[in-house]
């Protein structure tokens, strides 16, 4: 079972108000965003009760949720960090940085620690690209990485 | 230094709206428009020559001017999904001065009589998504935003809406169909946004940086801003530097700036005193020049003389140590990972060219691979359904042409390639 929590609820009054009620699935990405927050990841039961408040069938809205690539359908962990991969960053070494951070957490890339709390993830462009290399923990931005700041930043999510 | 978009951009707070109003004038240019018909401001943008700022540099005013007549609802959506590898200009923008866009939005909703407006920013810009609602609430507060502005009868709402990772809802119609609830692949064209778009509406689709000129314009006139840049370029451009510079950032240039000077003097030349070797002057999309050309004006013609695109106004910088070719690998994973899966050139392309560059970066490619590589690049150009094809051609293609010698230190010589298709 899912259901939308109070303060959930709260947001999507606001959400809904943001369309015209003919397009209310407009909301779809919001609703899916909320639902991720709430969950971790966007469960099966929660496409379901989306499609209904939306007036769409759970398939659809798990093909618009696969589309997108910030949702995920399985568990992550606690923290998920994310390494900008592309081309600015790369001139600036975010390859051995990556490494570094595999190493630490003991994981590779795609992966999350045994106790839950990070998964590791390879992200194209974050654009933050003149504060290269970047590196995103729950969409907060790190900006100008070295492995003392990896060290740093990870050791500050408890 | 000629600051329009960037004037002021470090004050402390400027975020909050108290502070944008003394330091800037803001929300200063509205009296200005409600003084004028909404069709006087289009002809106002218009004569100050403003072009896009996202990557396709078509003239704003023109763009405004095509709106499907008397047709409503209309909608406004800023396109605030910056994704363009190299490019991070709009989000300094938002993070630093947000009521400049919002005052930018305001301003050209009265101009195109739009009533609902939607700032679409990407997923990653989460943390930006509470500052916008926020500065939206102040606007609102302080009349600007609502019913009735400021007695002129000119109602407009302004909602946050954002994205979930797609770089292909940067494209207008990927972008709009993305609005909507549905995977963000884009439409065909035409029928234009401005005709149908969002929901079927008259829709003008604009970059933060093209709306953020408009307070200026509206406050100081056309001239003001066409005295700046060069004949056909005007005004300033907002180029983020990256890559193996000593000082990457946002920089605002005159339009015509030889590029050289923003390497060496705004961005203090390259690192480690290294040599530069190649640039990518307007994003990952455009192709890449070799260092003989950074002597090249700043500007559209210029750059599109010289070969490449002003784009989305990313300068990337690559320095002798780098092999371009590992650099275009990168890319073409980016495209590939990027390509919406909608038309087949694009899905199968980008997927070819990454492997053949991961073969060639390898050590394992073979000479008949670089021509295999131009072949599927002409396989694909102009032939996909929207832009992102053509951008993913264009640093493998440049990279083939102008360093040819980085190929050849993976594989030997060139000279012993046979023809495609010889078995």
């Amino acid at each position: 079972m899912f259901a939308f929590n109070d303060t959930s609820e709260t947001r999507i009054k606001k959400i809904m108000a943001k369309y015209p009620e003919d397009r209310k699935v407009s909301a779809l990405l919001p609703l899916l965003t909320l639902a991720q927050a709430q969950e971790g990841y966007v469960t099966p039961e929660a496409m379901v009760e989306i499609g209904q408040r939306l007036d769409v069938s759970p398939a659809y809205v798990e093909s618009v949720c696969t589309f997108y690539t910030m949702y995920y359908t399985k568990p992550v962990g606690k923290y998920v960090v994310k390494f900008c991969i592309n081309i600015s960053c790369h001139l600036n070494g975010c390859d051995n940085l990556m490494e570094y951070a595999e190493k630490k957490l003991g994981i590779k890339e795609g992966e999350t620690t045994p106790d839950k709390k990070f998964t590791l993830l390879k992200e194209e462009c974050l654009a933050a690209c003149t504060e290269a290399p970047v590196m995103q923990v729950n969409n907060k931005y790190h900006v100008n990485m070295t492995p003392e700041k990896i060290d740093q930043v990870l050791g500050s999510y408890k | 230094m000629t600051e329009i978009l960037f004037k002021a951009i470090n004050t402390p707070n400027l975020t909050s709206i108290d502070v944008y109003e003394q330091t800037l004038d803001g929300y200063q240019s509205l009296k200005k428009a409600f003084e004028k018909k909404p069709e006087e401001m289009v002809e106002l943008v218009k004569a100050s020559g403003l072009r896009g700022r996202g990557g396709a540099g078509f003239p704003t005013g023109l763009k405004w001017s095509f709106l499907a007549k008397d047709v409503f609802p209309r909608y406004l959506a800023c396109n605030a999904d910056e994704s363009e590898p190299g490019t991070c200009k709009d989000r300094e923008l938002i993070m630093k001065n947000p009521h400049l866009l919002i005052e930018g939005m305001i301003l050209c909703s009265y101009a195109c009589q739009i009533e609902t407006g939607y700032l679409y920013m990407r997923g990653e810009f989460w943390e930006y998504e509470e500052l916008m609602d926020k500065a939206i609430d102040d606007a609102y507060a302080k009349g600007y935003l609502g019913k009735n502005i400021m007695g002129t009868g000119f109602n407009l709402d302004l909602y946050t809406h954002m994205g979930a990772g797609a770089y292909i809802c940067g494209e207008e119609s990927a972008l709009l169909t993305s609005l909507e609830g549905y995977r963000g692949e884009p439409r065909l064209k035409p029928p234009f946004p401005a005709v149908e778009g969002l929901y079927g509406k008259p829709t003008i689709v604009n970059n933060v940086e093209t709306l953020c000129a408009i307070p200026f314009i509206t406050r100081n006139g056309p001239e003001a801003y066409s005295a700046i840049g060069t004949e056909k370029s005007k005004g300033t451009k907002l180029v983020s530097v990256s890559g193996h510079v000593n000082k990457p950032g946002n920089y605002e240039i005159p339009l015509g700036t030889p590029t050289i000077d923003l390497i060496e003097k705004y961005a203090g030349g390259i690192r480690n005193g290294n040599k530069l070797k190649a640039f990518i002057p307007g994003g990952s999309s455009v192709p890449m020049l070799p260092a003989s050309k950074a002597d090249t004006p700043y500007d559209y013609e210029s750059l599109m003389e010289a070969g490449t695109m002003l784009g989305s106004g990313a300068l990337i910088v690559i320095d002798d140590t780098a092999n371009v070719v590992t650099e275009a690998l990168g890319l073409a994973h980016f495209y590939m990972h990027e390509s919406c899966g909608k038309c087949t050139p694009c899905r199968e392309g980008t997927r070819w060219m990454y492997q053949i560059l991961t073969d060639i970066n390898n050590k394992q490619g073979k000479p008949e691979q670089v021509e295999l590589l131009s072949d599927i690049c002409d396989n694909m150009s102009f032939k996909c359904f929207c832009p992102l094809g053509d951008a993913a051609v264009a640093p493998v293609i440049s990279s083939i042409k102008y360093f040819p010698e980085d190929y050849e230190e993976l594989i030997g010589s060139m000279k012993t390639a046979q023809p495609v298709g010889t078995p």
